[in-house]
């Protein structure tokens, strides 16, 4: 049963992931992105960390990629992207081969590893099974960690913070692009000329 | 055949090479987003299957706040695009060799 599980659940987040990288329009890249949470939180279901799986819906697949679909209608959906031209020659080569020595470096290291991961199990505190997980992981957050919790909650301030402010329409330009700079160089040479 | 630990390293090595491929072929700064979390979700099922191997909670309290980080990480980062957008119409990450200076 637990192989079943596992193994659809691989291949619906393998899927999604090809499908983010390999589909021209952005929307669908963000519903393949959808797919792949999904598969995602029902392997945390699997794993028994059902608290994190319930989070893993709401957060990414409720809000983050509810962001990401409100920017791409917000910059225009007709925006495809054309993928047959390679803007820096043999970038998609070397990105290819980066990916797989990354996957590579990783393989080694689980072959090396026979036998899985080693390590000391924990045997004073229990991750609890499905039906505690959330109560254990919620008296951990406040009790030991509340202080990675109130850094966190800073965190996200300074982040809306930051949001609010790039999003405000400055009234007058920061920073000047090279056709305004140009643009600024022929104003001033008028004025210089009007002046004389 | 008995999925062990390995089994869920191995999809997580997987997903985070598809995530590190797509991040560096794709032009469009929102997919180089999706794909960077592509590569977070990877991490995340590694803590969350280790700190199940071993017995510890310290895993899925990572996981815990990978996700607030990435959160914080999409709202400042699509901010940036939106910001950047606005002022050129082209959605693309070679345009941004201007804030080189």
């Amino acid at each position: 049963m637990e192989t079943v599980v596992f193994l659809i659940s691989a291949a619906v987040i393998l899927s999604g992931a090809l499908g983010v990288i390999f589909s021209k329009n952005p929307v669908h890249s963000a519903l393949f992105m959808v797919q792949t949470l999904f598969g995602v939180a029902v392997l945390f279901i699997l794993l028994e960390a059902t608290f994190l799986a319930a989070i893993q819906v709401i957060v990414y697949a409720g809000a983050i990629v509810i962001l990401f679909v409100f920017v791409i209608t917000l910059l225009g959906v007709d925006r495809a992207e054309d993928l047959q031209v390679e803007p820096i020659s043999g970038q998609r080569p070397l990105a290819v081969v980066l990916g797989a020595s990354i996957f590579g470096i990783i393989l080694t290291v689980l072959i090396a590893g026979v036998g899985g991961p080693t390590g000391v199990r924990e045997a004073n505190t229990s991750i609890g099974d499905a039906n505690d997980n959330t109560r254990i992981l919620g008296e951990a957050l406040f009790s030991t960690k509340v202080f990675s919790v109130e850094l966190t909650a800073l965190l996200l301030t300074v982040a809306v913070v930051g949001a609010v402010v790039l999003s405000t329409r400055p009234t007058k330009p920061l920073i000047s692009t090279l056709e305004e700079h140009q643009n600024d160089a022929v104003e001033d040479e008028l004025e210089e000329k009007g002046g004389e | 055949m008995i999925i062990t630990t390995t089994w869920y390293l191995l999809l997580a090595a997987i997903l985070f090479s598809i995530g590190t491929t797509g991040l560096l072929v794709r032009r469009n700064p929102l997919i180089m987003f999706m794909c960077i979390e592509l590569m977070l979700n990877a991490v995340n099922i590694t803590f969350v299957s280790i700190g199940s191997h071993l017995n510890d909670l310290g895993g899925q309290l990572a996981v815990f706040f990978v996700l607030v980080v990435a959160a914080a990480e999409v709202v400042v980062g699509l901010a940036l695009v939106v910001a950047i957008m606005r002022r050129r119409s082209r959605t693309n990450a070679d345009d941004l060799k201007i804030l080189g200076g």
